[in-house]
């Protein structure tokens, strides 16, 4: 049962719990992030059978924690299904064109050993956890 | 040396098995057994090269070669045994880290702003949490905790946001008029029906980050004093209902939503209307009747919805993405907002590129922007070597924008100026073998299926105009067509009772304007200069063109070409289903 907020530090303190915990860098609970993006476009181009082998991959082994997400469309429709894994301490890449031997291959060599699949990516994101990637942050800091 | 065969499930799949036995035979019939050591591994060891297989892993030069096949084996042991480099086609070398461009750099996302789809793809729609984590929220918070309901309207009067929903009006007014209403009763609502055809920018926005549409209405219901609030969706979303549904339950659940959010004592309640999709029922009274349970029909303007709209209440009815705008607004300032754009029209805009362009997908840029760029840069340009022809925008409502225009702004008065509409944000890009008959028949087609039948020129005049429309693609056209349509199309402007009549000549108008001398080869020549129009079209082979490539034969789904090698291709025109793949199949232009 969540807590409903009764002022505005309540949601503050929620910020603060959630944008720790939405990121790999500083997470206490895993050590990486991989985002399957599902919008109804991605699931379209076949995103659904990406996330199987995902959830799979994630079963079957148990030394890296890892958490995975569903999520809405990253943009570039054309160049889905899309995959961004994200890791402690490194950049974070989106992958593009991807599918169920593409993921397996991903997450055994990116996910669990840090080797960027660099043939499959699209593009590196820039900045590090939550913080660097609000916008909103960004102008505050003007 | 050593030779690892990959060969996991995966690999054994796509024949690794094979490929092993073929090596370790072929060591053994070299007679290299003790230079060379052929072993296998397995699923527990897979290194999960699953993209490279069958593949294998050479010690100790640590070289990873893929794709390899059976026919393979004798020439990989041979040069192996002779130290020199085998199969170097093969040898696995991805490109460097470094090489990645970074997300800021690519085509296109480079030139994209994203301020509407700040969390697009970053966070998770089911998350609360999440949308929090990215200042979600803190708009409400200040709106409801910190400011007065003027203050609210004036920061929006500021920001100039115009309504992202097609006609442009600015938010501010339309709020202004809502708070200024007397009722005890009044409603917030969300236009998420987007019927446009080409139109995919609010399902992403719903699918991708919900709760920046909640907060817009909740800092909307604060402004106008509403405590009761609809998001119409279309049923064809359900991922978008799905989301919605979760997002609402979570704001209700952290008191975001509800009754006394924030312990303010403000209480907004929100409700997720499923429409069946008729396009009609994203103009805004005949929403309202249909959520009111009655049939989806407009009904005259005046009264206004903001004096008499939702259950005869005030009401005031945004779009999702005009929503989804509004939580910066608050949190950043209308200031802020109005930095970005043109005079009139400010901040970004979010376009749903489609149709015959490289890199498909959402793209959010500043007003003010070419459509060159948007087209050319952020969507790569026209594929397979063709020219660009006209950027549709507005869907059924919109105009075609020919070449000559390319250099406009994005900005809802100088694309009205151009003959078209900004329109929703839908963009379909056209290359040079659409046809601008059959592309405004498409639209026209459409309408008059869509129209509510209410009010006559709407309902008889867009059949007629099909009828025209119809008759020109077959060849049966008149010259005195086109001033009946025009004649014919301004009178449906004028007469009929909603948008969707008003605007339905649009595309067939600009079409004409832009491209007569197409209408006029279909009417007098009888000819469709972009092939597309089947009736006009001979299936005929020019002999003298044919450059006897057989692809014609090849392509053909109903096997009714005949051709032999040196010989030009023919046509059983009995046969023929006119299907059209063969024109397009065709590099010479053989086909008449
Ligand atoms: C036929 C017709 C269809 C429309 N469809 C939509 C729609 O799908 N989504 C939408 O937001 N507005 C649509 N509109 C515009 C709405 O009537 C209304 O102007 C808009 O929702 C107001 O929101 P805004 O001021 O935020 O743009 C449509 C209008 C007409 C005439
Ligand atoms: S449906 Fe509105 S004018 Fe026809």
């Amino acid at each position: 049962m969540m807590t409903k907020c009764t002022c505005r530090e309540d949601l503050h303190t929620i910020k603060e719990r959630a944008s720790r915990e939405m990121s790999a860098q500083t997470s206490e609970t895993f050590e990486a992030r991989v985002m399957v993006h599902m919008g109804t476009c991605g699931l379209a181009a076949g995103a659904q059978a990406v996330m199987d082998v995902l959830k799979e991959e994630v079963s079957r082994q148990n030394q890296v924690s890892v958490k995975v997400v569903s999520c809405g469309c990253a943009g570039m429709c054309s160049s889905e299904p899309n995959v961004t894994v994200e890791r402690k301490g490194e950049p974070t890449i989106m992958y593009q064109h991807m599918d169920g031997d593409k993921m397996r291959q991903v997450f055994r060599r990116h996910v669990l050993n840090g080797e960027v699949q660099t043939d499959l990516a699209l593009a590196r994101i820039h900045g590090e956890g939550a913080a660097a990637k609000n916008p909103f942050a960004a102008a505050r800091g003007q | 040396m050593r030779v690892k065969v990959f060969n996991g499930e995966g690999c054994r799949a796509k024949g690794s098995d094979e490929v092993y036995r073929a090596l370790t035979a072929e060591v053994r019939s070299q007679g290299v057994q003790d230079r060379i050591e052929v072993i296998e591994v397995g699923e527990e060891h897979c290194p999960g090269y699953c993209t490279l297989s069958p593949s294998l892993l050479v010690e100790p030069s640590g070289m990873i070669y893929q794709d390899v096949q059976v026919r393979d084996a004798p020439g990989l042991v041979q040069n192996l045994v002779e130290q020199q480099e085998p199969l170097s086609k093969k040898i696995y070398s991805p490109r460097k880290l470094e090489e990645i461009p970074e997300e800021q750099e690519t085509d296109f996302f480079g030139p994209q702003l994203f301020w509407t789809l700040r969390n697009r793809g970053r966070i998770d729609p089911e998350s609360i949490e999440e949308y929090i984590a990215m200042d979600g929220y803190q708009g409400a918070a200040e709106a409801i905790l910190e400011m007065e309901p003027e203050e609210i309207i004036e920061e929006v009067k500021v920001s100039a946001i115009r309504g992202r929903g097609g006609a442009g009006f600015p938010a501010h007014i339309k709020w202004k008029a809502g708070a200024g209403a007397r009722s005890d009763i009044k409603y917030v609502v969300c236009n998420a029906d987007e019927g446009d055809p080409g139109a995919f920018m609010d399902r992403s926005i719903l699918e991708g980050d919900p709760h920046s549409v909640l907060e817009g209405m909740i800092i909307a219901a604060r402004a106008i004093g509403s405590h009761h609030g609809y998001i119409y969706c279309r049923t064809e979303y359900p991922l978008a209902v799905r989301r919605l549904s979760i997002a609402i339950d979570q704001a209700m659940g952290y008191g975001l939503l509800g009754e006394n959010i924030l312990g303010s004592g403000f209480d907004f309640h929100l409700q997720i209307y499923q429409g069946a999709g008729a396009f009609v029922c994203g103009e805004g009274t005949a929403l309202q009747h249909s959520i009111e349970g009655k049939r989806g029909m407009p009904r005259p303007k005046p009264p206004r919805s903001t004096d008499k709209g939702l259950f005869n209440r005030p009401t005031v009815l945004n779009n999702v993405e005009t929503f989804a705008n509004i939580p910066q607004i608050i949190v950043k300032g209308g200031k802020w907002y109005s930095g970005v754009g043109t005079e009139k029209s400010k901040g970004t805009k979010v376009f749903a590129l489609s149709g015959d362009v490289r890199n498909i997908g959402l793209v959010e840029v500043p007003m003010g922007t070419s459509l060159r760029t948007i087209i050319f840069d952020i969507g790569g340009g026209i594929p397979d070597k063709k020219k660009f022809k006209a950027v549709q925008l507005g869907g059924p409502s919109g105009g075609c924008i020919p070449e000559d225009y390319l250099d406009l702004p994005v900005d809802f008065e100088a694309i009205s100026q151009a003959n078209a509409i900004m329109g929703s944000g839908g963009m379909i890009v056209m290359d040079e073998s659409t046809c601008m008959v059959d592309m405004a028949h498409y639209f026209m087609d459409f309408i008059q299926d869509e129209s509510c039948g209410k009010c006559t020129p709407c309902r008889e005049g867009t059949k007629r105009l099909l009828d025209i429309l119809t008759r020109i693609k077959e060849g049966q056209g008149e010259e005195a067509d086109l001033d009946r349509l025009e004649s014919l199309s301004a009178y449906i402007t004028d007469t009929s009772l909603c948008g969707l009549g008003q605007s339905a000549p649009t595309p067939v108008l600009s079409a004409l304007r832009s491209f007569r001398k197409e209408f006029e080869a279909h009417i007098i020549d009888k000819q469709c200069p972009a092939k597309k129009c089947p009736a006009l079209l001979h299936f005929e082979v020019d002999p003298e063109k044919c450059a006897s490539c057989g692809q014609c034969y090849r392509h053909c789904p109903a096997k009714v070409i005949s051709w032999q090698k040196k010989e030009s291709a023919e046509i059983d025109k009995e046969k023929c289903i006119q299907c059209l793949t063969c024109y397009e199949k065709c590099r010479f232009e053989a086909i008449e």
